[in-house]
Order: structure tokens, then C-alpha cells, then sequence
């Protein structure tokens, strides 16, 4: 499904004004530049590259995953909205659920005000990875990201 | 909706300053981000302590806007948490900007248990997978109905 190619009509401006230009240009010539493996490093994505590194600086993690799930969205192909972190770190042992939380959401801050709309976080220690190596799944999208003027102003990278 | 207008008419009656819907583009409402912020912090610490558990969400618990909103919705409903107090940031930039910077947390949903935050989707929907937000309910003293569920089984 060339869904990459084709954004709803609606939504169509909004590519055209939002999008940055690498993208657009790639998603139009290259239709399915967008749709690589999650854990392939693309240079064409900033968030995602800059999302990794910090948590990789922070957090010294024995296990990441960073998976953009901007697709899953009511946001235009190509977006870096929407992500989903797994980190397992011996940092968090002994900490409540929302301190991990709070920790992630302290390394990147700056995404977080800026272009990043939603973090989904799963924070694990070695022990608790080890007895259960599983990913969450996000639940799926209502929409509410559509016409919301806000996501388009991150969108654009402009600071709330 | 109706949640909304209930929640507002609360504000009202008990005479805390109140903390109305605001048209979509805001511009009614410009006046000095200052100010206006006291009031939306000050409105917000009330808001969070006046009901067992709080919810900001996109949409309301009959029209979720957002996958994350609904998660928790669900959640509640599961445990049989009917009675909640759940605010739509969508209809309001302010509480929508407010809530992340009174809780210090970038997104939404946000919960509350009595004035407390206890985290996003994420965290409510590990507590009820490792039996904890059983417990954090009862301590609220909400029975939750998957306790239930469980006592009628043996």
C-alpha cells in the first residue's frame, strides 16, 4: 500500500508546508525510503538518531530499541511525532515506575518540547528484560492527532 | 461532554475559581500569559484533589480522541472505576500546556490518584498487568471488580 505516497487530501497542505524538504523529496522520489526496518539507522531522521543517543549518553543502557511510530498516527509520511522506547538499564533498579519515567523523559527534553507529540516508555531492569524480553504494543490510533494544531506547530520543529 | 459541563458546574458551585471551556482558537482568551498561568496552576492543584482519581485525556470516556486516552479508559472501566473526574485537553491549549508543566510530565493522558500523579498509559497499564493498580485502589477505597472477579472464583 503506497500510503506513504498518497496522504489523505485533507492533509495534503499540510505536507507541502510542514514537511521538511529531505523528506518530501524522498518520500515523492523514493517511495519507500521511509519504510525501513525500525533499528536501521536512518540519517534522514534527526529525532530518531538524536532520541537514541541521548538515551544511549543517560542512560548507559545494555538494551535499546527506539521505534518511530509517527505512521501509526493521524500524521503526515515521514513524521518524527509519535515514538515508542524500550531501555533496559541497570540505572533504574530499585526506582518506582514513574522516577524510570521521569528519567527518560528528562534525556530528551528537548525532542519533548519541540517535535515529539507522544512517548510511549517501557523503563526494565537487566533482571526484569531477562524474565520477559517482550516489546509492548501501542494501542491503536482514534485520530486525534488530525487537524490538531498543535501537532502541526511541533511538526514544523517550533519550540511550544 | 456532559463530563465536561458536570466538572465545570462543580467549579462553580464550590466557588473555586472556574476553570471554563474555552473556544477553540483562544483568542478570546489572550490576556497575560503570567497571569494567566497562576490561575491555571492554582485551578489545576484543586482539580486533582477534588475526585479520587483524575484523568486529563484527549476526548472524554465516551469518545476517546487518542489510542493512549482510550487505554486508560478502558483500563478504568475494567476495573470498574465509573466515577472519575476526566478533563479534554483538546478543548483547551491552556490546560492542555498547564497539566504538562503543573505535573512536569510532556504528555497526555496524565492520572491522578488522590492529588497524586501516577504516570501515563504506560505506567497505569503496567500496574494493572502486575496487580498493583488493584491495590492502589483499594487504598483509595475503590473496590476494584477484577478483585472481585477473583474472590468469586474461589
Amino acid at each position: 500500500m503506497m500510503s506513504g505516497l498518497l496522504p489523505h487530501p485533507l492533509m495534503l497542505p499540510t505536507v507541502l508546508r510542514c514537511a521538511r524538504p529531505i523528506s518530501t523529496s524522498l518520500a515523492l522520489s523514493r517511495p519507500l525510503a521511509h519504510f525501513r526496518p525500525h533499528m536501521d539507522p536512518d540519517p534522514s531522521r534527526p529525532v530518531e538518531r538524536a532520541i537514541r543517543s541521548k538515551l544511549t549518553n543517560t542512560l548507559q543502557p545494555d538494551y535499546l530499541e527506539v521505534h518511530n511510530e509517527s505512521h501509526m498516527h493521524a500524521v503526515p509520511p515521514g513524521s518524527e511525532s509519535h515514538f515508542r522506547v524500550l531501555v533496559v538499564s541497570s540505572q533504574f533498579e530499585g526506582l518506582a515506575l514513574i522516577k524510570r519515567h521521569r528519567l527518560v523523559n528528562e534525556a530528551l527534553k528537548e525532542e519533548l518540547s519541540s517535535c515529539v507529540h507522544a512517548l510511549a516508555i517501557q523503563a526494565k531492569t537487566p533482571e526484569q528484560w531477562g524474565s520477559n524480553p517482550a516489546l509492548a504494543k501501542s494501542p491503536p490510533c482514534m485520530g486525534g492527532s488530525k487537524g490538531d494544531h498543535t501537532v502541526e506547530e511541533k511538526l514544523k520543529g517550533g519550540r511550544e | 461532554m456532559n463530563s465536561l459541563i458536570k466538572i465545570t458546574a462543580r467549579c462553580l458551585r464550590s466557588g473555586a475559581p472556574a476553570y471554563l471551556p474555552r473556544p477553540a482558537d483562544g483568542r478570546a482568551w489572550s490576556a497575560p500569559a503570567r497571569f494567566l498561568c497562576a490561575d491555571v496552576k492554582k485551578d489545576l492543584g484543586e482539580m486533582v484533589k477534588k475526585d479520587k482519581v483524575v484523568v486529563f485525556m484527549k476526548g472524554t470516556p465516551a469518545q476517546p480522541m487518542c489510542g493512549f486516552s482510550n487505554a486508560v479508559v478502558q483500563i478504568l472501566r475494567m476495573h470498574g472505576v465509573d466515577e472519575y473526574a476526566a478533563y479534554n485537553v483538546l478543548e483547551d491549549q491552556d490546560l492542555r500546556q498547564g497539566v504538562k508543566d503543573f505535573s512536569n510530565w510532556p504528555t497526555i493522558p496524565q492520572v491522578y490518584f488522590n492529588g497524586e500523579f501516577v504516570g501515563g498509559c504506560d505506567i497505569l497499564l503496567q500496574m494493572h498487568q502486575n496487580g498493583d493498580l488493584v491495590d492502589e485502589l483499594q487504598k483509595l477505597g475503590i473496590s476494584s471488580a477484577l478483585l472481585n472477579a477473583e474472590k468469586e472464583s474461589k
